[in-house]
């Protein structure tokens, strides 16, 4: 899903339109996932099975939900490295809230999400901080309020309806990619229909002209703050719950890399002015693919890495030569 | 030289005549050059001699800057040859064009902001003491003594970006300079400068052309290009259409080579898209500003604004026009004063307020502070009535393409399509995209700042005709020219800034250019200031710099 509208492209050979780098940034990611998905079904066994796809998919949602979150922040020509922490925050307060039942729990772990997003938009638009250096506040800040919260221990969860997000499944979807499906959907419908999401990509694509044509520059910030904080505690209720116990020391750590990798992989360019959402969501699956494929044939995480970035680099290649025309 | 009758201005020198005749120093042959869907240099031939003063005109989209980028080896062409003395060349980079001598100043400054002065000026050839580091004594000297050359006068170890943006003009003319050049090429070098600089920069040309040096000059002036111009080559549509002695060429011959208009249309319409007539202005004021003050920028400044009238705001480049017009949308804080529009009162100016209450205004700096180049035309033009054009935070595609639609005929916007990426189009075109964005709010009160600069001559026209149209419709027209023809003849009445102070006001018959160079040379920089005898409570703990660009330092971002 790309915020320009389609240009009409003229029907050009195939083949020409392969040496077009802008094809590779348009297209690159889902035809990079093809091809992942293509050699698995040709050459590991076990890969294209009900079972494993969807552990694939279960494995990603998490991912894909901060990441939907950071794509927006980066559209504003930003970045919110809290994302990790923010889900620690919301994995400790999860079972310290648990007695006041289900939903007063959940409402409390999406509001502290809520909370870090307007501290990082309120020193990102108000005080004018740089987004890297604001949200490295939180980022470390974060999740060290998490651990006092939780005395630094990892608690068992028993709640059966917290459970039940992390396991459950409706229609033989799990419950988890559902979320994150159904969240996919609103962000692109946020981003291309609504006032507020195009008001995001055009703050991002020049901010002074923006403000000069009376755009509510500092409250579309803050509140694209806010929602990323709130998808980014969403993710760590729901890692929570599937891994039955909250881990606050560990939870959600590297996550902004996974999210930032995933938006940028997507073909959203780090500055700002265009958010790909579906693209996003084929980068963190492509990520998610090629880790679980090169894990199949029994090469170790270190390998993954080195592919990973590869593909990042690849990524950041494509986008660059677009820019330059 | 051709004797033919040279323009009074310029005098011969002696060197001209004999260089005239030599090899060409830069060549460009049967040059073709096509991006995707356009072909934008089309079997162009063109040739620079050594000692002469060349001007390159022609619409934009003619292909000037291509034809530039080209021979700057930014681009490289899909035919023909570029040839340096006589040698076929073929640059991969910017970069080996100048060491073959070729130095280019772009429009937009191309220096880097956070460096000092001398640094930029000898980014990439610093002098190295005997440690093999940067001689920081010589090089900060040696850029004292050239800038001088050049009648300007500024610490060089200050950050560029606290310069005005005229000076920074001349510390990137004094780069392309210094360098050893056979060659330079100006794209624009004026439209940032004041007259004062631009009198500086004729004389650097002069002394180039003694010097043997190929100038490239690139301007949508007439005046500038007649007075210093030797030869001119006409573009247009990627064609080369013209290339002869300028001085015999009449200026109507000019213009219509480089429309492709009729001569006797370009007659009619005058020199500018102007009607001779002035507009019936209404009794009442639309837009009243009284006692605008904002510490070192603005002091004291009052304008009123009448119902179908075109204010022009004149005063030279530091005088605090485009800060007026930001503080009249309230893009610029104040420290007092009062905002009034139709009667009602502007409680805490913001950009968003003042559009509620009907100001719109067009900023000088269209890449900067206008387009968003990212998004398409349609978006670009409903960016400021998003709001409007939605139903409950939904974007209404159909009424944006209504509203699109009607500014894009009757603006005659040209592009592929109302989707195509407002970054692509030329810069008139941009420009129309902007006071589509501005005209589809119904703005009852106009600011525009530079409406023409940088735009081609066709655009020109037509912008202007356009703003003649709005005030006749009854929109009060704020216009903010460096151009003084435009302002002359757009304008019923003329306030003078001076130093952020007004200077004084034409109406009726005294608005005639000698009348306004008056004005403006009226009074002595610092003697405003000290008028002010109400602001020196404001002023009190920081002493008055003299008013010249200080903006830098008080914004904090």
């Amino acid at each position: 899903m790309t915020t320009q509208a389609t240009l009409p492209r003229p029907a050009a050979k195939p083949l020409a339109r392969l040496r077009d780098p802008a094809w590779y940034q348009e297209y690159g990611v889902y035809a990079a996932v093809a091809v992942v998905l293509l050699f698995n079904a040709l050459f590991t066994e076990h890969f294209m099975t009900a079972d494993n796809l969807r552990t694939q998919l279960v494995q990603v949602a998490p991912i894909v939900i901060v990441a939907l979150g950071m794509a927006l922040v980066i559209g504003t020509e930003g970045i919110d490295l809290s994302v990790g922490s923010t889900m620690a925050l919301a994995a400790a307060l999860l079972p310290l809230y648990l007695g006041y039942g289900l939903v007063p729990a959940l409402l409390i772990a999406l509001l502290a999400g809520a909370v870090v997003g307007a501290i990082n938009g309120t020193l990102v638009s108000l005080v004018g901080l740089q987004p890297i250096v604001a949200t490295l506040a939180l980022f470390v800040g974060g999740r060290g309020l998490a651990l006092v919260m939780a005395d630094g221990q990892l608690k068992q969860i028993v709640n059966p309806d917290i459970l039940a997000l992390g396991t459950g499944s409706f229609l033989g979807i799990p419950t988890v990619v559902l979320i994150a499906g159904v969240l996919a959907l609103a962000v692109a419908f946020l981003v291309q229909r609504t006032t507020f999401g195009r008001q995001i990509v055009a703050i991002g694509g020049n901010r002074s002209a923006s403000a000069l044509s009376g755009l509510p520059v500092k409250r579309v910030l803050i509140g694209v703050y806010i929602l990323c904080g709130v998808m980014a505690a969403l993710a760590g209720i729901l890692a929570t719950a599937r891994l039955t116990a909250s881990d606050p020391s560990s939870l959600g750590t590297l996550m902004e890399l996974s999210a930032i990798t995933a938006v940028v992989v997507g073909g959203t360019p780090l500055n700002g002015g265009s958010i790909r959402v579906l693209g996003t969501v084929a980068g963190a699956l492509l990520m998610q693919l090629l880790r679980a494929t090169l894990v199949k044939h029994d090469l170790p995480d270190s390998t993954a890495q080195i592919a990973q970035a590869a593909i990042i680099i690849a990524a950041v290649y494509v986008a660059r030569e677009r820019r330059s025309r | 030289m051709a004797p033919t009758p040279a323009t009074p201005q310029r005098p011969e020198t002696p060197g001209a005549g004999a260089a005239a005749v030599a090899d060409p120093v830069l060549e460009a042959r049967s040059v073709s050059k096509r991006f995707p869907g356009v072909v934008a240099l089309d079997d162009v031939s063109f040739d620079l001699r050594a000692g002469e003063v060349h001007a390159l005109v022609g619409e934009n989209g003619a292909g000037k800057s291509t034809l530039i980028k080209v021979l700057t080896g930014v681009y490289r062409s899909d035919e023909g040859e570029v040839r340096v003395s006589g040698e076929p060349v073929r640059f991969a980079r910017p970069f080996e064009a100048q060491q073959a001598g070729i130095s280019t100043i772009y429009q937009e400054v191309n220096l880097v902001p956070l460096m000092s002065v001398a640094r930029n000026i000898f980014l990439g050839r610093e002098p190295k003491n005997r440690f093999g580091l940067i001689d920081f004594a010589r090089m900060n000297r040696e850029t004292t003594e050239l800038l001088d050359g050049f009648g300007v006068r500024v610490d060089p170890k200050r950050p560029l970006h606290t310069l005005g943006i005229g000076t920074q003009q001349m510390v990137a003319l004094a780069r392309a300079v210094s360098v050893r050049a056979q060659v330079v090429i100006m794209d624009e070098p004026t439209s940032s400068l004041e007259p004062r600089e631009v009198e500086t920069l004729f004389r650097v040309i002069e002394n180039l052309r003694g010097q043997g040096i190929a100038v490239l000059y690139v301007s949508h002036r007439m005046d500038e290009l007649y007075r210093i111009c030797d030869r001119v080559t006409v573009l247009r549509d990627g064609r080369h259409i013209h290339t002869g002695e300028l001085a015999p060429l009449e200026r109507m011959q000019l213009v219509s080579m480089m429309l492709g208009r009729d001569m006797a249309e370009v007659r009619r319409d005058g020199l500018t898209g102007f009607a001779a007539e002035g507009h019936d202005a209404a009794r009442t004021p639309v837009l009243t500003a009284t006692g605008l003050d904002r510490r070192h920028q603005l002091h004291d400044i009052s304008v009123e604004l009448y119902a179908g009238e075109v204010l022009g705001l004149g005063g030279l480049l530091g005088s605090g026009r485009s800060e007026t017009a930001k503080a009249l949308t309230g893009a610029l804080p104040l420290d007092g004063g009062e905002i009034t529009v139709d009667g009602k009162r502007l409680g805490r100016p913001t950009p968003a307020a003042a559009i509620r209450a009907g100001i719109s205004m067009l900023p000088e700096d269209r890449k900067a502070e206008g387009i968003v180049p990212g998004l398409s035309v349609r978006e670009n033009i409903v960016l400021a009535a998003m709001p409007r054009l939605s139903r409950g935070g939904i974007v209404s595609r159909a009424q944006q393409d209504r509203v699109v639609d009607i500014f894009m005929k009757r603006l005659r916007i040209k592009a592929s399509s109302p989707e195509q990426k407002v970054g692509e189009l030329s810069g008139g075109n941009q420009q129309k995209v902007l006071l589509a964005r501005w005209l589809c709010l119904e703005p009852k009160v106009l600011l525009l700042d530079e409406p023409t600069r940088g735009i081609d001559v066709g655009a020109k026209a037509e912008v202007q005709s356009l703003i003649d149209e709005l005030a006749r419709e009854g929109l009060a027209v704020l216009l903010i020219s460096s151009d003084i023809e435009e302002l002359i003849e757009g304008a019923d009445r003329i306030v003078v800034l001076r130093g952020g102070a007004v200077a004084g006001e034409l109406a009726g018959d005294e608005v005639d250019e000698s009348r306004l160079l008056e004005v403006l040379a009226d009074h002595t920089p610092g003697a405003v200031p000290a008028d002010h005898t109400p602001d020196t409570v404001l002023a009190d703990h920081t002493p008055d710099s003299g008013g010249k660009a200080p903006a830098a330092q008080e914004d904090p971002r």
